[in-house]
């Protein structure tokens, strides 16, 4: 019973110079349950990487809480791993370092935890990487190390915010399957944040269309391209006739969201 | 082996500045083809058109060594090694000459006649004008004054007159004008046949190898006429300046004055006046007496009757130039200045060789400042400059154990038994220790000038960075912490390191302490400012991140804030060690006993220029290869730097 709760969830920021209130959030409510894909999507604004923050603990809710397992989330914890979008690795250490970070905070056996960085390493597609400095690897292969990093600490939820949006289209893809892999392997709870209306609809089982002042949850949807993603190439999926109407009713509602806000200012 | 080289310094020179200048056109013709070779394949702005280019360096390092040692007088010295003996004797027949010149218009534009004459008629011009306003002489009393200063007057234009001019002091100055130009003649005819110069000035050291710049006596042909000219010409001088103008005009005129003046002098002594009136009129008489003892002895000349002797100096200094033959030719193109000068006792170097020592006598100093050896002759001041030593372990642990560590020991300092001996107890043998008092077998540390300014910038850069990276972190990182120290910090920082000194070293004492404080204080700033810079650096989502993966504050500081600051705290060290080099030099010249700066500025205060352009070279050969092993480090510690 480890199930993600939302309840009416606001956030508002005040500015301290001028006093100023955005209401990044209003009465956000939802619930994920233990091994849920959860892609976000929404024009820019809409509160989405705020939600993210508050779930992972970075920031306070003005109002409402958010559980997980039933206990009230206030600060970051191990139990929800973070990936972001540039990776954030320590370049000063290399690639094993980085992986077993959290392992040697926690202040685990080394040997274990030489076992376990092999593992990953292996699962995320990095073997005998482990010596190399972070710097000199590729944008896809840091995005794998950042991977590594958060699920060796065995988290029940895995964060991520915008994780492929720096990527070539091509990288972007491999790492789409890798993402649906560990998924599937792993069985964790996933909530993905995203500006690619594509990669939402691939890789959410559930999806979020999120709207803008106040944000707010605007549609959600349930898919079935993730479970299909693991049987069949992505590439065939983006081919079916109900991939490409999704995908236009999703683009037009967010672009309808656009031209609202360009309107309203 | 020294000794050999040090001989032969000028022919080592030589040979060294035909390698040079070998190695300019070499490089030159080398750069000249590679430029062609790329002409076609970069682009102005292009920064790779900067990467290699070698050959550059070596010319400019060559022409860099060349105009050293010409400006220097190395080239000269190299390829003229007996020019400057030689000059130095055209430079003594100078200075004999010089007393003559200096009463001729062809050394100081007027005769000393005409100088004489127009200052003394000026000021009796002054004291007549004064007289007329002067309320201390009665009446009459002014009219003889003025009667006098008249008379006195006169005494000038006699002199000044041909007419007056006695047959005897006409004989001798035609005596003089003869005798400059056999003088002349002799420089004219060239040194003559079998002329050899004497063992003794064969034995003299070489030009530039001992304390004395440059040997005395001559060592050529001719630079042993013009030794010998030099002599007959002080005889010449001498005879000149004997020589006055005692005519018959003035002879009755001076003995009448004397007589005047003694009467005035006495009713000054003995009248009635009071003591304001007396003081004025003593004053007025001794100054009339003043201007007629300067005219009473005979040196004002007619200006015709020292015609003749100044065409003679005009033409001797011509037969000097004849008499020179070759060496104008090489003193014009490789004595850049105005050459050689004798003093009373010595010839000197003038001009830029004055300041500028020859590149062979620079690495000579040297070797004699680098010889450990302090008691025959090495390092400077009894004080090696780099060596090592046996320090008392004692000495280290007296410093850091202060004395008050017995004092506040519990029990009482031991006191004299009855039979007047003591037993030294515990307590005592703690104060033993904090003062260095005992034994405790020695270490060998290094020591010598170099050594102690590099032990105290070392010093003071490693409290600088224990002390000042910590507080620059939590600066970076906590709004107390920089809200706090911030403007304490930002107050000191801005005062130069110099500014400092002088109240530090009053605090702190002039030994190592003052110094390394002031040092310290840079340090620390610097320090401060780029912990704290690299620190409020740090990516957000890194911190993010490491609190997501578990880490507490503490670990979240020891493994991510530092490390992220390391690249500016390593530059910070960079910039330190430059500032502290630079203010302990400059600290060191203000006071202390030992350390580099200290011994430029002793090389200051006695004009050893080489001894300041060694202690210079030392300071910038340590600076680049501090900068040096700093780059290092950065290279290796954060290879990481601009790829994050």
């Amino acid at each position: 019973m480890a199930d993600l709760v939302c309840e009416d969830l606001s956030m508002t920021f005040t500015n301290p110079q001028t006093g100023a209130v955005v209401e990044a959030l209003k009465d956000i409510n939802f619930t994920l349950k233990k091994g849920e894909l959860l892609s976000v999507l929404g024009p820019s604004g809409c509160g989405k990487t705020t939600l993210l923050n508050v779930i992972a603990g970075f920031l306070k809710a003005t109002s409402g809480r958010v559980t997980l397992g039933g206990e009230t989330i206030t600060a970051p914890g191990v139990e929800r791993g973070m990936v972001f979008q540039q990776g954030a690795l320590f370049e000063w250490l290399p690639v094993s370092r980085n992986v077993d970070f959290g392992l040697r905070m926690k202040g685990s056996d080394p040997k274990e935890s030489a076992a376990l960085v092999e593992k990953w390493l292996e699962i995320v597609g990095l073997q005998g990487f482990g010596d190399t400095p972070t710097y000199q690897l590729s944008g896809g292969m840091q995005q794998r190390v950042a991977l590594a990093r958060c699920l060796i600490n065995d988290p029940e939820v895995i964060l991520m915010d915008e994780p492929l949006g720096a990527l070539d289209a091509l990288t972007r893809e491999k790492m789409q399957s890798l993402v649906l892999e560990l998924w599937k392997e792993t069985g964790k709870t996933i909530m993905i944040i995203t500006h690619s209306v594509e990669e939402a609809l691939l890789l959410g089982e559930r999806l979020f269309v999120m709207a803008p002042r106040p944000g707010r949850v605007h549609r959600e949807y349930r898919l079935p391209f993730a479970e299909r993603g693991l049987e069949e190439s992505l590439r065939e999926i983006k081919h079916d006739p109900y991939f490409s109407e999704m995908r236009e009713e999703i683009l037009t509602m967010i672009w309808d969201m656009e031209e609202e806000i360009m309107g309203r200012v | 082996m020294f000794e050999w080289l040090s001989d032969n310094r000028a022919s080592i020179a030589a040979v060294l500045i035909l390698v040079a200048l070998g190695t300019l056109i070499w490089s030159i013709v080398v750069g000249r083809r590679q430029a062609r070779l790329r002409a076609n394949d970069e682009v102005f702005g292009d920064p790779v058109r900067t990467r290699g280019g070698w050959y550059w360096s070596v010319t400019g390092v060559s022409a860099l060594f060349l105009v050293w040692s010409y400006y220097s007088w190395g080239v000269a010295r190299a390829f003229f090694p007996d020019a400057a003996n030689e000059m130095c004797q055209i430079a003594k027949l100078e200075e004999a000459i010089s007393p003559i010149k200096a009463a001729l218009p062809i050394g100081s534009r007027y005769y000393k006649s005409t100088l004489l004459a127009s200052r003394n008629a000026a000021q009796l011009q002054e004291l007549k004008e004064q007289l007329a306003a002067e309320t201390a002489f009665s009446g009459a009393e002014k009219v003889t004054l003025a009667a006098l200063i008249t008379d006195v007057r006169a005494l000038i234009a006699n002199s000044s007159d041909p007419k007056n001019l006695s047959p005897e002091t006409r004989d001798k100055l035609a005596d003089i004008t003869a005798k400059l130009k056999e003088l002349a003649a002799t420089l004219r005819a060239g040194p003559p046949a079998g002329l050899s110069p004497s063992a003794e000035a064969l034995a003299q050291p070489k030009w530039g190898t001992t304390y004395t710049e440059i040997p005395m006596l001559p060592i050529t042909a001719r630079g042993m006429l013009f030794d010998a000219a030099s002599g007959r010409a002080a005889e010449i001088a001498s005879e000149f300046n004997k020589i006055r103008n005692n005519n018959p005009a003035n002879d009755a005129l001076i003995a009448d004055i004397k007589t005047r003046i003694a009467a005035l002098k006495k009713t000054n002594k003995s009248g009635e006046f009071d003591e304001k009136t007396r003081a004025e009129r003593e004053g007025f008489v001794k100054a009339v007496e003043r201007i007629f003892k300067r005219l009473d002895d005979g040196l004002i000349f007619p200006a015709a009757a020292l015609r003749d002797v100044d065409a003679a100096i005009a033409d001797l200094g011509a037969a000097e130039q004849d008499a020179k033959g070759g060496l104008r030719v090489a003193e014009a193109l490789f004595f850049p200045g105005p050459g050689i000068v004798k003093s009373r006792t010595q010839c000197t170097e003038q001009g830029s060789a004055r300041w500028l020592p020859k590149p062979t006598d620079v690495v000579a100093k040297f070797g004699q400042l680098a010889n450990p050896d302090v008691e025959n002759g090495g390092g400077y001041r009894g004080f090696p400059l780099l060596w090592w030593d046996w320090l008392p372990v004692s000495n280290i642990v007296a410093f850091f154990v202060p004395d008050w560590i017995a004092d506040i020991w519990p029990g009482e300092y031991a006191t004299h038994g009855p039979d007047g001996t003591i037993t030294p107890n515990f307590k005592d043998k703690l104060l033993a220790i904090a003062r260095g008092d005992v034994s405790l077998g020695s270490i060998p540390m290094l020591s010598g000038h170099i050594w102690d300014s590099l032990f105290r910038v070392l010093v003071a850069l490693g409290l600088g960075i224990f002390l000042g990276v910590p507080l620059g972190l939590f600066m970076g990182v906590s709004r107390f912490f920089k809200s706090f120290f911030d403007p304490l910090i930002e107050l000191y920082r801005p005062v130069p390191p110099l500014a400092w000194a002088p109240l530090i070293l009053t605090i702190f004492g002039i030994q190592d302490d003052g110094k390394i404080f002031l040092l310290f204080m840079v340090a620390f700033a610097i320090m401060v400012i780029s912990a704290r810079t690299g620190a409020s650096g740090v990516q957000l989502s890194k911190i993010r991140a490491s609190h997501s993966l578990g880490a507490s504050d503490r670990q979240i500081m020891w493994h991510v804030i530092f490390p992220n600051a390391l690249p500016e705290i390593l530059t910070g060290i960079r910039i330190s060690v430059g500032v502290c080099w630079g203010t302990l030099v400059a600290a060191e010249m203000l006071a202390g006993t030992t350390g580099v700066g200290f011994v430029e500025n002793i090389a200051r205060t006695v004009s050893d220029y080489e001894l300041i352009w060694v202690t210079i070279l030392i300071m910038g050969v340590l600076g680049l290869v501090f900068d040096l092993m700093m780059r290092w480090i950065i290279k290796k510690t954060i290879p990481w730097r601009g790829m994050g």
